[in-house]
């Protein structure tokens, strides 16, 4: 990791004068408040030009894998909730849904369901958050608060739904936490019925907006070939033309019932990953307002005979299957049957695609729990989007992007 | 006439001629291909020339503790396919104690953090990368922290940071 060993590869457009007396070295990072998070640059300047960005990471790494090999499958949900702490959700969703993939556990309607909507509600928090701070970190105040009023939101309906605002760990092997309540669903409704009004005054503010269009358009520009060979995936992709999105192409929960669009642009730059996420807000509130409508009826948690989930307090005490299962689940040595295989299962998490590579030992926790981060690609491309931009521009190429540090590092 | 891909069962049949026996298993709905560790850039870029041409992930397992593991570490490369969504593993074995294996920077830029991590967290050599420097632990470290026989709390790097005072900082 250190710096000054590492060599810069100065073949970018500044390139040519071989005495790099001029240049100077701007240390970005790893706190500064337009970094969001702590994740620190090397940032090599001719004047306001960058000649070559170093990024740098593990100011924030935790061994969150590691711990994934000491701590059970239920456990470790409240790991995954620290990762991508911005839509903690959808990190639950991906978690348990590689757990299952492994444990080969069917879930039921109703699971797929409620699963779908807080993915999705997690999606949107997510989006209004990175595009909202891309709107910040351009000079566009407003709009950011727009956009964390919204979030609010979205963090009471989760508080309602499972006591918790930020790290949710809402779901469990087999099924969830907390079933919906009608309140819970009535405040799902409440949302959906002004959030729509709240977005169209967000592109109102930013979509046109000279000063925004001007500092982002053109600005951190990838292509299509460069993002499918740097593995990129999410927004930062479909923002380059890569029609690459898990929901549809192997839908997994609840997507395949339900109907929404794919937003893609072409152009590749800061603004078409500011459009390509407020579109994609859209199509997530036409999801959890159908998935809200057909929400089926029936238990959340997989029954009782496949011992995966907890019973009710209920089913404890007055059935004797409950309560059997309630003790062979509290024992150490009688939990869940693992296989001693190993199975990757991703889902399209806000960011792009999070997946989680489970191997299992025949123990209740996993023998190894890999991660895979969109953060991490999309954070190796930030020189090549960077170089030849001002460092006015590094913000605005970091906000689209969306790093979230505690994802990247784990 | 609309385009259909070739099955993943054409792919591994077509990969087998080419590189010879392979083991290959299914296991929910994945396929699995073994590849020896000296021929797995050569069947990497194989399979990225006939359409796996997204390389989602590069990681590893250190099968030290595992029952009847016969290999201490397998790299899992997961490949996916952009235009007919197949996805395919690629699993490559190597050994102690000298784990290596050819660098695939070349096929896809974005291993190049991926090798890194996993140098770093395994300590696998990948020959040929550009840049082969830790990604998230210290310069300094000596370890591989991934390793199941490093301990979950450390072995003291922490606990024996040097202390800076306010004169020395």
């Amino acid at each position: 990791m250190s710096i000054a060993q590492a060599t810069f590869d100065t073949a970018g457009p500044e390139a040519g004068a071989r005495s790099e007396d001029y240049l100077w070295t701007l240390n970005f990072g790893p706190q500064h408040p337009a970094t969001h998070t702590t994740l620190r640059l090397v940032l090599k300047l001719d004047g306001e030009r960058v000649v070559d960005a170093m990024p740098e990471m593990g100011y924030l790494h935790s061994g969150f894998e590691k711990i994934g090999e000491h701590l059970t499958f239920n456990q470790y949900v409240t790991v995954t909730d620290r990762m991508n702490y911005i839509s903690p959700m959808a990190n639950n969703v991906a978690w348990h849904h590689a757990v299952e993939t492994l444990l080969g556990i069917e879930l039921t309607p109703r699971c797929t369901y409620i699963r779908t909507i807080i993915a999705e509600l997690a999606r949107l928090s997510d989006h209004l958050l990175s595009n909202g701070a891309v709107g910040l970190d351009t000079g566009a105040f407003t709009f950011f608060l727009y956009g964390f009023y919204q979030r609010e939101v979205i963090y009471d309906i989760f508080e309602t739904l499972c006591g918790a605002r930020f790290t949710n760990s809402y779901t469990r092997v087999g099924g969830v936490s907390q079933d919906f309540t009608p309140l819970v669903i009535e405040k799902i409704r409440a949302f959906i019925r002004t959030f729509p009004k709240t977005l169209d005054d967000m592109e109102r503010l930013l979509t046109r907006n000279r000063i925004f269009v001007d500092r982002t358009k053109g600005v951190g520009v990838l292509t299509k070939e460069e993002a499918i060979s740097a593995s990129a995936t999410g927004p930062v992709a479909r923002a380059s033309g890569v029609t690459r999105d898990l929901r549809k192409d192997e839908p997994y929960l609840a997507y395949g019932d339900l109907d929404f669009q794919i937003c893609c642009a072409s152009a590749g730059d800061c603004y078409a990953r500011y459009l390509v996420r407020m579109q994609e807000m859209r199509e997530s509130l036409k999801i959890v307002k159908q998935a809200l409508e057909n929400l089926p009826a029936g238990d959340v948690n997989v029954s009782i005979d496949q011992r995966v989930s907890r019973p009710t307090k209920q089913q404890v005490y007055s059935t004797i299957e409950g309560t059997i299962s309630h003790f062979e689940l509290s024992m150490a040595n009688r939990g869940f049957e693992v296989p001693h295989e190993e199975s990757y299962a991703a889902i399209e998490a806000p960011n792009g695609e999070l997946g989680f590579y489970v191997v299992g030992d025949g123990n209740e926790t996993a023998y190894r729990a890999r991660c895979r981060p969109p953060s991490v690609l999309h954070f190796a491309l930030f020189p090549q989007l960077i170089r030849g931009h001002t460092l006015s521009d590094v913000v605005a190429v970091l906000g689209s992007l969306n790093i979230i540090a505690a994802e990247l590092d784990r | 006439m609309p385009f259909t891909p070739p099955s993943i069962d054409d792919v591994l049949a077509g990969l087998t001629e080419r590189f010879g026996s392979l083991d290959t298993s299914v296991s929910r709905g994945q396929t699995r291909v073994v590849v020896p560790a000296d021929q797995s850039f050569d069947a990497l870029a194989w399979l990225k020339e006939r359409g796996f041409d997204l390389l989602v992930d590069v990681t590893c397992v250190d099968y030290l503790e595992y029952r009847d593991a016969t290999h201490r570490y397998g790299l899992v490369y997961l490949l996916a396919s952009t235009t007919t969504n197949q996805r395919l593993t690629v699993r490559v074995f190597v050994d102690d104690p000298d784990p290596t294996v050819r660098s695939v920077v070349p096929l896809w830029a974005g291993a190049n953090w991926l090798e890194r991590e996993v140098w770093d967290m395994f300590g696998i050599r990948f020959t040929g990368h550009p840049d082969l420097r830790r990604l998230m632990m210290p310069d300094e470290f000596t370890a591989h922290p991934l390793r199941k026989d490093y301990p979950l709390q450390g072995r003291g790097e922490r606990h024996n940071f040097p202390v800076i005072t306010r004169e020395h900082s």
